[in-house]
């Protein structure tokens, strides 16, 4: 990081302003939401947010339930950095960022128990649907992890599910069947700069930012998963004051959510 | 029986719907998406830039690499399992072949023009919606070019020669048919890509190769449109 740039960062913040003019905890714009953009995916979603652009799409499939929850079913998330979407990303199998950016979308998911496990069997011990969640980058401009919560929690949303019929998913016909959310999990990604704490960085306050934390919570205001990242430690007043501005920040986000 | 009317109703020498859009990811040095019908192709072109590992390189002129992926939801049948395939490798490497003639690397030595293809939805004709969106893309990175590249499938479904297929036609079991992708330089209708499943007399070739012709016009005043269009909304 350029030690100027960093600095410059930081004395903007002193007037509550950053280098697109925005205050600290602020969300680009345009900030979008579509859902069912892949007609070949069980559900899909599309969220931009600035110039940060990302696909997620869902593909239902049937397993053999894990030995240990035989009567449940599950969920798959993967993050595929492409290579289109960043040129300092490259070809080849997801890197750690990958996959930290999959698996804290997974929890966020997985720990709001907003899907019933249960539901997903067909037949216990035997045949249980799988939702496999691809999170595609077409765009990276920062900020990763807020748009592909978000887009992934909406392909889940509104997706529907294949005819399945004699053991066989017969993909080219989608039923009525929706895929009942109890909740709605939302996650806020709050990151540290020096002393001051600010949402949705572009990639060059990225690469400025010394920790951040996300925060995905519920409607009714609890925490469902937390993921502290970033090379320098937090205070628990700094994680109180970034769960604050998550929690506040998510009530925003949640308006989206069609 | 015979295939008298296509499935969608479409004329034997008509393609389906296509939209196409220059500069449509801004990290990239050039970028596009080409649909037509439910195939949907994005191109992001970063270069010419440096090349690792160095014995890649050649003093002489730079090179081009393509790599062409679908997305894992991309498929109407079951999800296709990120990482390539031996499918995805050939067309990439099909792909790269199309595109070469028309660039003139010589002024770029040791150095890699990068095209990635990626499709978010397919459903027949994908390596040549790819082909169409690279070739847009490469000329909006405003690298040298003789031409541009357009692609289309030809082919044909019992005794009827027709252009584009969709998934259905590809797939007839009943009759014979015979799936042709093509690519040719839109200014002296030379062919940069042929590829064949099927079968077909001499005589159907020569024909459907006319038609791809045709079409390949339309394409090129289709992705020329859309070059012109994103520098018109940028004088703005």
């Amino acid at each position: 990081m350029n030690k100027g740039l960093r600095e410059h960062i930081i004395r903007l913040f002193g007037s509550n302003t950053r280098l697109d003019g925005r205050k600290l905890t602020e969300y680009r714009k345009p900030f979008s939401l579509d859902i069912n953009v892949v007609n070949t995916a069980e559900g899909s979603a599309r969220v931009r947010i600035g110039k940060t652009d990302v696909i997620v799409g869902v593909k239902a499939e049937v397993m053999e339930p894990y030995p240990d929850m035989p009567d449940q079913g599950s969920i798959q998330v993967g993050a595929e950095f492409l290579p289109l979407s960043n040129p300092d990303f490259e070809l080849g199998p997801p890197g750690m960022e990958a996959i930290e950016l999959a698996r804290v979308v997974d929890r966020g998911i997985r720990e709001s128990k907003c899907i019933d496990f249960k539901k997903l069997c067909i037949k216990e011990g035997e045949k249980a649907w799988v939702l496999v969640i691809d999170i595609c980058t077409i765009n990276d401009d920062g900020n990763l992890f807020d748009a592909a919560a978000l887009a992934a929690v909406s392909a889940l949303k509104n997706m529907a599910f294949p005819k399945y019929e004699d053991e066989k998913i017969d993909y080219k016909e989608k039923t009525d069947k929706k895929l009942e959310l109890k909740c709605v999990p939302i996650s806020v990604t709050v990151s540290k700069i020096a002393d001051s704490f600010i949402v949705d960085p572009d990639s060059e306050e990225e690469k400025a930012v010394d920790a951040r934390l996300t925060v995905a919570s519920l409607a009714d205001g609890n925490l469902c998963a937390l993921q502290k990242g970033g090379d320098y430690p937090l205070t628990s007043e700094d994680v109180m004051k970034m769960v604050d501005i998550g929690l506040e920040k998510g009530k925003e986000l949640r308006k989206l959510i069609k | 029986m015979t295939y008298k009317e296509r499935l969608d109703k479409r004329k034997f020498d008509e393609t389906r719907k296509i939209e196409a859009k220059v500069g449509v990811i801004p990290n990239a040095d050039g970028s596009a998406y080409f649909k037509i019908g439910n195939t949907w192709a994005y191109a992001a072109v970063y270069g010419p830039r440096n090349l690792h590992p160095k014995f890649l390189q050649d003093p002489s002129k730079g090179i081009l690499r393509c790599n062409y992926n679908m997305m894992p939801f991309s498929s109407s049948g079951e999800r296709v399992r990120p990482g390539g395939s031996r499918r995805s490798k050939e067309i990439s490497l099909v792909t790269e072949k199309a595109l070469l003639p028309v660039l003139d690397l010589e002024e770029y030595p040791n150095s890699v023009v990068d095209v990635f293809v990626e499709l978010p939805q397919t459903e027949a004709g994908s390596r040549c919606a790819g082909i169409c969106a690279a070739s847009m893309a490469l000329a909006d990175a405003g690298l040298a070019m003789k031409d541009l590249v357009c692609a289309v499938s030809v082919g044909r479904v019992d005794d009827k020669l027709l252009v584009d297929l969709d998934y259905l036609e590809e797939s007839y079991e009943d009759v014979p048919v015979a799936d042709i992708p093509v690519a040719m330089m839109s200014n002296n209708d030379k062919i940069t890509l042929l590829q064949m499943d099927g079968l077909i007399s001499k005589e159907d070739l020569k024909k459907v190769l006319e038609m791809g012709k045709k079409v390949c016009k339309d394409i090129y005043e289709i992705q020329k449109k859309a070059l012109k269009a994103k520098y018109k909304t940028e004088a703005k």
